[in-house]
């Protein structure tokens, strides 16, 4: 007591040493009880990726790609995010949004996957590529793609020995159709709220004539 | 009398009501050939239980019941099932079922029920399904789907919507006038099944003679009142009608049956009437014909399926170049991708409107923020912030604002003065919205596939590794015996060597098994004693003791001999030799008598002798070892 009081150097020593032990205590404390499972910028940067599983950036998968990213990877190799997929990469990471590098493929329209039934021979190799067990069948029976499974990557394509696969994009049905923006400041017809399209109302002599 | 409550936007269009309600429902004529979209209702379609060639009546059904059905209107063949120009905003075709009409119309036999009141609610409601009602007020919900189930809450209060607050139409409007009573005992039938505290029938104040008959017709039922409420577009919307007849607003995302409240429409309650009380489904509907380009406006009672165009020309359709067909109102129909389209249960309105009878589409302007659309909008929403978020595509920004309260009533746009297609915009969002919605969930799908497979695919690989380091492990144990006994020659040098050491000891463990054989008969003689001794007073030892001397007895018994084993052992020794000396001397004696004609043979006996003589050798050798 007599030397704290005698020497405030030492006291004062004393006091961040005892401050800095009982900080770094609750520190250790806290990485061990409040520690992170994983990367959570890759699991961030995992759930702006399509999950097409396509590894057309050269990663095998999007996992991957997302780690690789954290890594100081470009954000531009992912041609089935496209530019949205950048765009929204680009906000998650503060960074400029950079185009698509072409190297790695063209942003496409989504297709899924079709095995021309009569065509395949059963030889699962497709199945095998199937990055998400999107591939019904077994050796020597035939294949199916499950279509909803499908993410389009066209992994399966390349391995198919009898080129029966080829990929289809999704046909437009009346469940899935819907309205397009109108396009800004063009005087178009369709733009009105009410009567659209006034020339499509036309009968059958109008189309004649 | 109920005060009616006001709610918020809202606009006084041109309503032209009276170029279609100053004639009566006409009934349309048959078509020759009516075509039947399957899918006229919002929900998935049900399935086609009629073939191509099939002949049917009307009243028959025509799908079955996985979907709400259609039923066939009349009469007649069916001639095909196809793809079809159908009333849709995409102009896509759509599969209808191809009816060419007789002209006799002649009817199934109808199952009315007889007293509705006194039948089970859930009945009625499974009925008013298999009638294929959908609402006829102009979005084609399942009637019977807003009904509630047996056993759940039914709701407050009943709202009879005769609204029609679109311009032009008005087809509820005569209805009103001219079958009040029908509409009465189909109101009649829902209160029965839904049973609310109050019926409330709400009409605007521009139909005077609809009010009338309507009055008249509910009388002086208890609980029941038809409201009258200032014209105002778009008070007929569900949640506007709502707020209008209760000041109750229905909850952002919510249901009318979350506060308590079933709408209908007047010309579903019609529909209703008709399913019970004369058992017929639905297979026609009233639908208001008017537009300049019509001369004889009006309103017909048309048969679902019924080509517009045939429904056009019995209204003196007059076409001009080019002509738009509406179906619905100027605020929210839309055009026809072709006047083929059938008239659908939907089909409340069609509108040929003349030319410059609708403002022709001017190009739109930039938004100059004036703010007219938030105060004309129903739904309380900004609908300025929401075009510039649609614009900018954030989808995340137009959900927190709302997008999806949004009525597409078509107020913001209507009051526009930039002529801004406002509702286009929120409508192609709405489906961005969804879309994205859609792709997040297929992209998590595919993320759970792909790591349950990258799980898979590892467990695969570890089991397999597992399995070879298993073998190889088996491998080299098996390595490691052989180099423990190289040759296997001198493994059995070595065998030899231990036995024999083991039938060298033999003789020491002699003396041991002297001395374990006198322990045990020292050991006998004693448990003998003491079973003799024993005087019987506890059974359970006596028979332990006896036990005991048996095993010592056996013990002993299985102890072995060992001067007689080794007597055996030496004498087999002799044996050998002597049958040895034997085969030798027969040998010398071949050897002996052989003429040398052979040599081989000679060589033969030589060698037999030789080997003879070698192993009598070792077998000398061996004693010499032993002894």
């Amino acid at each position: 007591m007599e030397l704290l009081t005698g020497s405030p150097f030492s006291a004062a020593l004393l006091a961040m040493l005892g401050l800095g032990a009982l900080f770094g205590c609750i520190l250790g404390y806290a990485s061990i009880r409040f520690r992170a499972e994983g990367n959570p910028i890759a699991d961030q940067i995992n759930a702006i990726l399509p999950q097409t599983q396509c590894g057309q950036c050269g990663y095998p998968g999007c996992r991957p790609y997302a780690e690789a990213i954290v890594a100081g990877e470009p954000i531009n190799k992912c041609p089935p995010g496209g530019e949205a997929g950048i765009q929204a990469l680009a906000d998650l990471l503060d960074v400029e949004p950079i185009p698509l590098d072409a190297e790695h493929g063209e942003e496409a329209e989504t297709a899924v996957a079709f095995i021309i039934e009569e065509d395949c021979i059963g030889c699962t190799k497709c199945i095998q590529a199937c990055p998400v067990d999107a591939i019904l069948g077994a050796a020597k029976q035939m294949h199916t793609v499950i279509s909803d499974e499908c993410t389009g990557c066209d992994l399966c394509v390349e391995p198919c020995p009898v080129d029966c696969i080829e990929m289809r994009p999704l046909p437009k049905t009346l469940a899935n159709w819907h309205w397009d923006l109108p396009v800004a400041g063009l005087s178009d017809v369709s733009q009105i709220i009410a009567t659209d399209r006034p020339n499509e109302g036309r009968s059958n002599e109008d189309r004649a004539a | 009398m109920r005060r009616p409550h006001d709610f918020h936007g809202g606009i006084y269009p041109l309503e032209r009501k009276e170029l279609s309600n100053q004639r009566e429902i006409r009934r349309a004529k048959i078509s020759r050939q009516l075509v039947l979209p399957i899918s006229q209702h919002i929900g998935p379609p049900a399935k086609v239980t009629v073939s191509t060639g099939d002949r049917v009546l009307g009243g028959q059904r025509l799908t079955d019941l996985s979907g709400l059905p259609v039923h066939a209107p009349t009469s007649g063949t069916i001639t095909a099932i196809e793809d079809r120009p159908i009333p849709h905003v995409s102009g896509m075709l759509g599969r209808c079922i191809v009816l060419d009409t007789d002209g006799e119309d002649t009817w199934i036999d109808l199952d009315p029920v007889a007293d509705y009141r006194g039948a089970d609610p859930q009945k009625l409601i499974d009925r008013l399904f298999e009638a294929g009602i959908a609402g006829l007020g102009g979005a084609g919900f399942p009637a019977a789907r807003k009904l509630p189930r047996a056993g759940g809450n039914g709701p407050e209060t009943l709202i009879i919507n005769g609204t029609e607050c679109e311009p032009y139409i008005t087809a509820d409007d005569l209805l009103m006038r001219e079958q009040a009573h029908r509409i009465v005992e189909g109101i009649d039938i829902l209160a029965h099944i839904a049973e609310p505290k109050e019926v409330l029938i709400g009409i605007e104040d521009n139909k005077p003679e609809a009010i009338a008959a309507m009055k008249q017709a509910v009388g002086d039922r208890d609980h029941w009142e038809v409201v009258v409420f200032p014209t105002k577009y778009p008070s007929g919307g569900e949640k506007q009608l709502i707020e209008i007849l209760t000041g109750k607003q229905v909850p952002s995302g919510g249901l009318p049956a979350h506060i308590g409240i079933l709408c209908q429409n007047v010309g579903t309650a019609v529909a209703v009437r008709d399913a019970i009380v004369d058992g017929r489904p639905l297979v026609s509907r009233v639908t208001t014909v008017t537009g300049e380009s019509a001369t004889d406006r009006g309103n017909f009672d048309v048969l679902l399926g019924t080509p517009m165009r045939d429904l056009l020309e019995q209204a003196d359709y007059q076409p001009t170049k080019p002509q738009r067909l509406v179906m619905g109102g100027p605020m929210m129909g839309f055009t026809m991708p072709s006047d083929e389209c059938p008239i659908v249960k939907t089909t409340n309105c069609l509108l040929v409107p003349g030319k410059g009878e609708l403002a022709d589409p001017a190009a739109a302007q930039a938004c100059i923020r004036c703010g007219m659309c938030a105060e004309a909008c129903p739904a309380e929403l900004l609908p300025q912030q929401l075009y510039w978020f649609a614009r900018s595509k954030d989808l995340e920004r137009l959900e927190e604002h709302h997008l999806f309260d949004c009525i597409e009533c078509g107020a913001c746009s209507y009051v526009c003065p930039s002529r801004i297609p406002l509702v286009q915009y929120y409508r192609a969002s709405k489906a961005a919205v969804r879309e994205h919605q859609a792709e997040t969930m297929k992209a998590e799908q595919a993320r759970e596939r792909f790591e349950a497979r990258q799980e898979r695919m590892e467990r695969l690989a570890a089991e397999k590794e597992a399995k070879r380091a298993a073998r190889k492990r088996a491998a080299m144990a098996k390595a490691a015996d052989k180099t423990d006994g190289e040759d296997p020659i001198k493994a059995a040098i070595e065998r030899a060597q231990a036995k024999k050491a083991a039938q060298m000891a033999a003789g020491a463990s002699a003396n041991d098994d002297v001395e374990k054989r006198k322990k045990i008969e020292a050991r006998l003689s004693k448990a003998r004693e003491k079973l003799a001794a024993d005087d019987g007073s506890d059974p359970t030892i006596t028979a332990a003791l006896q036990k005991a001397v048996a095993t010592t007895e056996q013990k002993l018994a299985e102890l072995p001999e060992p001067s007689a084993a080794d007597s055996a052992d030496s004498s087999g020794a002799d044996a050998q030799r002597q049958k040895i000396e034997v085969r030798l001397s027969k040998a010398r004696e071949k050897l002996a008598a052989d003429d040398g004609s052979n040599p081989t043979v000679t060589a033969a006996l030589e060698k037999a002798v030789a080997t003879t003589e070698a192993k009598l050798d070792a077998l000398a050798g061996k004693d010499e070892a032993v002894s």
